[in-house]
């Protein structure tokens, strides 16, 4: 496996502000390598910075093998972008948008024009060739941006929360056309917010919060290490607790996560635990007993902090 | 002057091929109406300006002073829509384009927008059978020098810009007296002295003074100069918006 991007104590400030604040990570060739972090986290600084939207203040980002502080046309020939904000130009159609996009990458317009094709095709926008961007769903969109970023061939797709504003069926469908992609050998380097689309598409993650990293691995080896395997979810303000609570479940050994409206107690053992709390001043109807999974670790790990 | 810039220009190309007439037909309007007011209104009240019948005194003038505002509305406007409403510029950054590419791009469009304007008045004024040169197809050529100018101090502006109604200070307090004092209305020799070396500060002046000598066929070395100072003056700003759109993008 070859590190295709590596960052070595990534720094990036804004005045006094530090929106990445020392982060180290190696995306290997082939994989899909996920960023999970509230908004705010530093996600898109570090994004901005790897396709060239933003300098390097301090550290290491090695791109394809070149060593970067603002990355050069070269490098940027390599990559796709999916930005989170659509940035399709209104102006044109859908087809002339991929083909004004392959002309910055000197494509000569017969192969462009072939690409865009087969890239429509793939993206299911093949009937929508002609059609004004204006007039696509927000989906179509979505996937039109996806489309564009493929149009150079890259070795590496970043996407910046790809799937956000989109129904769940044109999430899905993005999500399906980014494993095929996967198959196809092409990195992808993903942010989001959403747990399920980080466990549904990344070999890897890291969580990010407040420009630092907290946690690295698959979300299976995530949930499984870094926290029980079961969950409580109290569904009550914290106000409404019964005082004590905490130190209670402690006796239990759960590890409660006390959020402003709603409250989580991890335990290795859910059913035994779910039996005490009646006696633990808690009715079950306002709980419920789960597996837990990447958003529970995610709010573990932040102490549920989620960015507001 | 990089692949990359032609291809932004292209780009623009490819919108205007879809828009013109929308996007050109109705600014054709404006200078039609200055002609018919100025010329044909107050054109009878007055006898003649430096020999000639104030409707080619202003007819002339007007060739450059639209090019102007086609060039102004176009790197102000046009590409601070690009800028801030579409993204556009953002995601030709995501390519191997850079900043400097997208400005130089831009400033070219506005000085082809420039020179569509100012030949679509010459063509009328010489219709109207104000032009008296063959020199006058020299003004062809120096719209693009002339378009390049006001776009360059215009994508300045807009670079700095923060919010699409600043722009309306930019035209009231730039554009608008540069337009009115620039010699086109008036023939700036009636001003007293000190005002006459005021108006070889306004750069509209210069190229109303080369549209105007050449549409009548008067050639003068001072022409030269104008064209010269035209020149300087775009070469030594132009690095200006791409500095100050590289802060603004790149952060």
């Amino acid at each position: 496996m070859q590190a295709i991007i590596e960052a070595k104590n990534l720094i990036k400030r804004y005045n006094d502000f530090t929106a990445v604040n020392g982060v180290d990570f190696c995306i290997d060739e082939g994989e899909c390598f996920g960023f999970l972090g509230p908004n705010g986290a530093g996600k898109s600084t570090t994004m901005r910075m790897i396709y060239g939207l933003s300098r390097v203040d301090a550290g290491e980002l090695t791109i394809l093998g070149e060593k970067i502080s603002l990355t050069p046309p070269a490098v940027k020939a390599q990559l796709g972008i999916v930005p989170q904000e659509d940035n399709l130009d209104p102006d044109l159609t859908v087809m002339e948008n991929l083909l004004a996009h392959a002309r910055f990458y000197g494509i000569p317009s017969g192969e462009a024009e072939a690409r865009a094709k087969e890239l429509l095709e793939f993206m299911g926008l093949d009937v929508k060739s002609d059609d004004d961007v204006e007039s696509l769903s927000g989906g179509l969109k979505r996937r039109l941006v996806i489309a564009r970023a493929l149009i150079n061939e890259p070795k590496i797709v970043i996407l910046d929360e790809p799937t956000t504003g989109l129904d769940p069926a044109a999430r899905h469908l993005v999500w399906q056309k980014l494993r095929q992609l996967k198959e196809r050998g092409i990195s992808l380097l993903l942010t989001t917010h959403y747990m399920e689309e980080a466990s549904q598409l990344c070999d890897r993650l890291v969580i990010i919060s407040q420009g630092k990293i907290l946690a690295e691995g698959s979300p299976a080896w995530l949930v499984q290490t870094l926290i029980p395997p079961e969950v409580i979810q109290v569904n009550l303000p914290s106000t409404s607790l019964p005082t004590g609570l905490a130190e209670q479940v402690k006796k239990w050994k759960a590890h409660p996560v006390i959020l402003p409206e709603m409250t989580f107690l991890f335990t290795p053992a859910g059913d035994r635990l779910w039996e005490q709390l009646p006696s633990l001043g808690l009715n079950p109807r306002s709980c419920i007993h789960r597996p837990s999974n990447l958003e529970d670790v995610y709010l573990t790990l932040t102490g549920g902090n989620l960015g507001q | 002057m990089t692949v990359n810039a032609w291809r932004v220009f292209r780009r623009h190309l490819n919108v205007l091929k879809k828009t013109w007439l929308n996007n050109l037909m109705f600014n054709f309007i404006e200078p039609f109406l200055y002609l018919l007011a100025m010329g044909f209104g107050l054109g009878n009240l007055v006898q003649e300006v430096d020999g000639v019948s104030y409707l080619q005194f202003i007819g002339l003038g007007m060739i450059a002073s639209s090019a102007m505002w086609a060039a102004t509305f176009e790197a102000t406007y046009g590409s601070f829509v690009r800028l801030h409403y579409q993204k556009t510029y953002h995601a030709m950054l995501a390519t191997p384009a850079t900043v400097a590419d997208i400005v130089l791009g831009d400033l070219l469009f506005a000085a082809l927008k420039s020179l569509i304007f100012g030949m679509v008045i010459l063509f009328v004024v010489t219709g109207l059978g104000l032009v008296h040169s063959f020199w006058a197809l020299l003004i062809l050529p120096f719209m693009l020098i002339h378009g390049f100018f006001f776009a360059t101090v215009a994508l300045t502006f807009t670079s700095w810009c923060k919010h699409i109604d600043y722009f309306n200070y930019y035209i009231t307090l730039f554009s608008t007296p540069m337009f009115l004092f620039s010699g086109i209305f008036f023939p700036l020799n009636t001003l007293p002295a000190w005002a006459q070396w005021f108006a070889w500060l306004n750069p509209l002046f210069h190229s109303v003074e080369v549209v105007r000598k050449l549409g009548l066929g008067r050639l003068e070395p001072v022409l030269l100069i104008h064209v010269i100072i035209l020149i300087a003056l775009s070469s030594l700003l132009a690095w200006l918006p791409i500095r100050m759109m590289e802060k603004r993008l790149i952060q």
